[in-house]
C-alpha cells in the first residue's frame, strides 16, 4: 500500500517536471540554509530541481566510496573533494571553491561574547563547544586560532566536542555550553547576528576554510549536475552565499 | 592495534555499564514488583513509560535530555538548585540517561519473572507469618533469580551499545563521556577504519559472547 503511494508520488513527480532533471546533491550541514535557498532559485530559474542532502563530509566520503547516488558534492572542507578527484570518485577539473567559512565564537546570551573574544581569556565559563578538530574543518580552524592566540592550554580542559558544527550549535543554543565555535553562517542571515552575542574571528587567526564543490563520479555527463555548479558560480547564488556571512 | 585513547574509553564504558546496572537493579527492582502485581489503572501508563526507550530513536531521547537536563530544563533547574551543576557533558549526567535508556530491558525481564511465580507461593510465606518484605527476600527474589540474571545482562549489554543519547549529551570528552560506541564513531568519521576495526570487531565479539551466554543459560533453565 504505501509502495504503492511512493510509486504514484514519484510518477506524479517525474510527470510534472517534464524537461526537468534532478541533480543528487551532497550538502555540508554549516552550507543547509543557502544551499535550500539556492536550490528553490534554480528551480525557478532553470526548472531542474536539486534533491539535497545534508550531512557530515566524512561520512559522505565513506558513502560516495561505498556507491551512494550522489552526483555533486558540496564539502565542507578543500581536502575531500580533492581526494574523492585522486581517487577516481569525482571528475577531474570540476572543483572549485563554492564559499569560503567564517568562524565565529558564539553564545546564545546576549552579551556574554564581546567582539574582541577576551571572553576567552577571562576564562569564566564551564564549557567551550567546539567541532570535533578530527573531523570537521571549523573544529580544526578553532583549534588554529587558539594556538595562534596561545589559549588554547588554558581552555582545552573544557571543551565539549561535538561531532560537527550543527552539533556544536546545538549544544550552546542549548544553553549546556556557554559559548563555543560555529559557523557564521550558523548565526548571521541578511547583515545581523540571529540571536545572542558573538565574535567573528579575524580570518588571519586560522587556515581560511575553503570549501570546495565537485561533480562525483555519479554526475558524469549529467546536464542537471554541470548546470547546478554552474548556477553555483552565478551571480544571484552568490549573492545568496554572501548574505549568510560566508565569502567567495 | 588499541591505544590508551582506546583503553581508556574501553574502561569507562565497562564503569558506566556497571555503575548503570546496579542503579538499575535497586530501582527496576521495585518498578517490576509493582508492574507485576498491581492491578491499579496506572498499570498500563507506567508501564508504556518504562517501554518507551525501545520503540523511540535514541535521537529523541539525548535531544529532549539535552533540553531537559539543560539551564532551562526542570532537570537542569532541580541539579543546579541541588548543587550539583548541570549534568550533560559529565558520567553521572550519562548514568541517568543510561538508567532512562536501558530500563525496559531490566525491568521487564524482572517484572516476566515476578508474575509468573505468581500468588500461591507467596501466600505460602504470608501463612508460615513471613512479613512481606520477608517474603518478597526470601522467597520471591530467589525464585525470579533467572529474571535477575537476564535483567542484569540485558542492561549492562544495552549500555554498552549505547550511542544516538551518548553523542547528544556526551561531548565526547576523554575519561568522562567518551565511551567505546563513540570512539569508534569517530574512528569511522576520520577513516581510521582500522583503528575503528578493533573496538568495532570487539564490539561484535563481545555482543555475541554475552547474547550466546544468556541463551545457553536461559535454555538450560526452561529444559
Amino acid at each position: 500500500m504505501r509502495l504503492t503511494a511512493t510509486a504514484l508520488l514519484c510518477l506524479v513527480c517525474c510527470t510534472s517536471a517534464t524537461h526537468a532533471d534532478e541533480v543528487q546533491v551532497a550538502v555540508a550541514a554549516n552550507f543547509t540554509a543557502p544551499a535550500k535557498q539556492i536550490a528553490a532559485d534554480f528551480e525557478k530559474d532553470t526548472g531542474h530541481q536539486a534533491m539535497l542532502s545534508f550531512g557530515a563530509t566524512g561520512k559522505f566520503y565513506a558513502q560516495i566510496r561505498n556507491g551512494a547516488p550522489f552526483e555533486v558534492l558540496l564539502a565542507a572542507d578543500d581536502e575531500t573533494p580533492a581526494r574523492l578527484e585522486k581517487e577516481g570518485a569525482a571528475v577531474a577539473g570540476t572543483r572549485f571553491t563554492y564559499a569560503t567559512g567564517r568562524l565565529v565564537l558564539w553564545s546564545a546570551k546576549p552579551g556574554y561574547v564581546d567582539d574582541q573574544g577576551e571572553v576567552l581569556k577571562k576564562g569564566e565559563f564551564k564549557h567551550l563547544a567546539i567541532a570535533n578538530p578530527r573531523l570537521a574543518s571549523y573544529g580544526m580552524a578553532a583549534m588554529e586560532a587558539l594556538t595562534t592566540l596561545k589559549l588554547l592550554d588554558a581552555v582545552q580542559p573544557r571543551f565539549v566536542q561535538a561531532e560537527n558544527i550543527a552539533q556544536a550549535y546545538q549544544f550552546i543554543a542549548t544553553g549546556n555550553a556557554e559559548l563555543g565555535f560555529v559557523a557564521l553562517s550558523q548565526v548571521f542571515k541578511d547583515g545581523k547576528f540571529v540571536e545572542g552575542s558573538a565574535w567573528v574571528l579575524p580570518a588571519k587567526l586560522h587556515q581560511p576554510i575553503r570549501q570546495d564543490a565537485v561533480i562525483l563520479d555519479k554526475g558524469r555527463g549529467k546536464p542537471a549536475a554541470a548546470a547546478w555548479l554552474k548556477y553555483l558560480r552565478g551571480d544571484r547564488a552568490k549573492a545568496v552565499i554572501t548574505s549568510f556571512g560566508y565569502e567567495l | 592495534m588499541l591505544n590508551p585513547a582506546d583503553l581508556a574509553a574501553i574502561w569507562l564504558t565497562c564503569k558506566l555499564a556497571t555503575t548503570t546496572t546496579v542503579l538499575l537493579l535497586l530501582i527496576g527492582t521495585p518498578i517490576a514488583w509493582w508492574l507485576a502485581r498491581t492491578r491499579s489503572w496506572w498499570k498500563g501508563p507506567v508501564g508504556a513509560v518504562v517501554a518507551l526507550p525501545i520503540v523511540l530513536p535514541p535521537t529523541v531521547l539525548g535531544f529532549y535530555l539535552l533540553l531537559l537536563m539543560g539551564p532551562d530544563g526542570a532537570v537542569g533547574r532541580f541539579t543546579e538548585w541541588a548543587g550539583v551543576g548541570l549534568l550533560p557533558f559529565t558520567f553521572w549526567g550519562l548514568v541517568l540517561a543510561s538508567v532512562f535508556y536501558s530500563m525496559p530491558f531490566v525491568v521487564q525481564p524482572i517484572q516476566n519473572a515476578f508474575e509468573a511465580i505468581g500468588e500461591r507461593p507467596l501466600e505460602a510465606a504470608a501463612t508460615l507469618r513471613a512479613a512481606p518484605l520477608d517474603a518478597f527476600f526470601s522467597v520471591a527474589v530467589p525464585l525470579a533469580r533467572p529474571g535477575f540474571i537476564t535483567a542484569t545482562i540485558l542492561g549492562f549489554a544495552h549500555t554498552v551499545g549505547e550511542f544516538g543519547v551518548v553523542l547528544m549529551i556526551g561531548g565526547n570528552i576523554p575519561d568522562k563521556t567518551r565511551v567505546v560506541s563513540v570512539l569508534i564513531y569517530d574512528h569511522v568519521e576520520a577513516l581510521e577504519y582500522g583503528q575503528a576495526h578493533w573496538l568495532a570487531g570487539g564490539m561484535v565479539a563481545f555482543s555475541f559472547l554475552v547474547l550466546l551466554a544468556l541463551y545457553a543459560f536461559t535454555g538450560r533453565k526452561t529444559r
